[in-house]
């Protein structure tokens, strides 16, 4: 690990003007991501400040919305009463992610700053676009069976590998944040996470210093019944290789409005507009599911290993819509 | 020479107060240290093992204001006015903790090296199950698990951060069993 300064800070706009001054300065959280990715040499900050002080930890509940801290854990929002009987398919993202101690680490929006699992992101002797800009993708040609299908360039083809991105992208969360002269703004969840086109390296839409201070997520009473399904090669503690989130409004068997997230296909938490469009008053049967899956992975682009992954995604979208349709809500 | 060539220039040098096990420690570190090799190296406190170092392998378990969380990938500096548990603080003088005593009843280790971040895993795990937190095999996150009724399933899930590369699984979630029956039961 490189060396860096650790610098304490009271407030959330201190915490901001302390990056403003330096580029090389990075926020720090729970550290399952930036404390991994530093030891590894990716991430190699000069100064480190911390923000888990801030106060920035309450979960307030309205009947308009649940207004989630930056440093609420991931065991707190997923176990939190009032989400796991509005949102399921919140918690439930949650729950299928990583591990219980991992749980208890990571932030909410340390998981939304999360970077990519990719393996020659990970290694610094590998070529990496997102990584050092302009360097090359070696994931092109390389093994490529956990890469994305959705969202890709030449440039770059790393999954984003969040499960509960999934389910925010689906509930049209805004991500609140405070800037380093003190303004605030919010930014549509659906507008965070770039693709990465030919600029791979710039993946939010962040600026630098910007820190997130807090997640809005609006009252969706149709969340009532949603899922969260997640396809991966083990049983726990691995990342999607295919995922969806499902949000069913039905008037008897008729569909007023669905919603979809995928997770494990695409270069970020990916909301399939289209497809809810088509699903719009249609009967909700498995037919119709999987014509609706057959639209949402239409614009996919596979390469030498991660083909499966297509049908894999689309039987996964059928599967999580029937279990959101038959669910007692 | 060597002494000042190892020693990390002033700036990156931290205080941080750390209490451990009930005692409170203040250090000067290094801001690199994580709270990992701080008990080990620092405190001499190591019954928490370096397994994976990179959050894989769950080895490096210990209790963070009464949460369980990863050793290794939290940094000493973060830890400012924590109180974290070890293994070394579970039993009661001479008294082991019902978790500890359940894995020597159960026989759920082989090497012993994973056993400590088990242990302690477990321990939280049980805490979770009696506040009636959901996991991701509960059939509905809305329901409220029930400690009497748990499966095998949930408990290899809910134990699922720590792994055994002896392969004393079956044995570990015997060992959890046990304490959840005892305290149902009592």
């Amino acid at each position: 690990m490189r060396a860096f300064t650790f610098q304490r800070v009271a407030a959330a706009e201190d915490a901001a003007r302390a990056l403003a001054t330096r580029p090389g300065a990075m926020f720090l959280a729970g550290g399952t991501t930036l404390v991994d990715l530093m030891k590894v040499d990716v991430l190699t900050p000069d100064t480190v400040v911390g923000v888990q002080p801030l106060g920035l930890s309450n979960i307030d509940v309205s009947d308009d919305a649940i207004v989630v801290g930056a440093t609420v854990t991931n065991s707190q929002l997923a176990w939190h009463p009032v989400v796991r009987d509005r949102y399921p398919v919140l918690s439930e993202a949650i729950l299928s992610g990583a591990t219980t101690q991992i749980r208890n680490m990571a932030t909410i929006a340390g998981n939304i700053l999360q970077r990519t699992r990719c393996s020659y992101f990970r290694d610094v002797h590998a070529l990496c676009n997102r990584r050092q800009p302009g360097s090359g993708c070696d994931a092109l040609e390389g093994f490529n069976r956990g890469h994305a299908v959705l969202g890709v360039s030449e440039h770059c083809i790393a999954t984003h590998p969040s499960d509960m991105c999934v389910a925010m992208v689906v509930l049209d969360a805004d991500v609140h944040t405070v800037r380093p002269d003190g303004t605030t703004r919010s930014i549509p969840f659906r507008e965070f996470h770039r693709a990465p086109g030919e600029t791979p390296h710039i993946e939010v839409a962040l600026e630098h210093g910007e820190l997130i201070t807090r997640i809005a997520i609006p009252h969706l009473p149709a969340a009532r019944r949603s899922h969260y399904l997640k396809v991966r090669d083990r049983a726990s503690y691995e990342f999607a290789l295919a995922s969806a989130a499902v949000v069913l409004d039905l008037d008897g068997d008729t569909i007023r409005a669905a919603r979809l997230g995928l997770g494990g296909v695409a270069s970020k938490p990916w909301r399939a507009l289209e497809t809810e469009h088509f699903l719009t008053g249609r009967r909700a049967s498995d037919e119709t599911f999987r014509d609706a899956a057959e639209i949402a992975l239409t614009a996919a682009v596979a390469r030498e290993h991660n083909h499966f992954k297509i049908e894999l995604a689309k039987r996964t979208i059928v599967r999580a819509f029937s279990t959101a349709r038959n669910a007692n809500v | 020479m060597s002494q000042a060539g190892n020693a990390p220039p002033e700036e990156n040098l931290v205080r941080t107060t750390l209490r451990v096990n009930n005692t409170t420690h203040e250090l000067s570190h290094d801001s690199r240290l994580t709270l990992l090799d701080a008990l080990r190296d620092t405190l001499g406190l190591a019954g928490t093992k370096k397994g994976c170092d990179q959050g894989a392998c769950g080895a490096c378990t210990v209790i963070i204001d009464g949460q369980r969380v990863l050793s290794c990938l939290t940094l000493a500096a973060a830890c400012e006015g924590q109180h974290v548990i070890t293994i070394e603080g579970l039993a009661q003088r001479e008294e082991l903790h019902p978790m500890q005593a359940a894995f020597l009843h159960c026989d759920a280790f082989q090497c012993g090296y994973c056993t400590p971040g088990q242990i302690l895993s477990a321990v939280c795990a049980i805490q979770e199950v009696h506040a009636g937190v959901p996991s991701h095999v509960t059939p509905h996150v809305r329901q409220k698990v029930s400690g009497a009724a748990l499966s095998d399933e949930e408990i290899r899930e809910r134990m699922s951060g720590n792994l055994c590369r002896c392969g004393a699984y079956a044995n570990i979630v015997a060992a959890v069993r046990q304490v959840l029956s005892s305290e149902v039961g009592s």
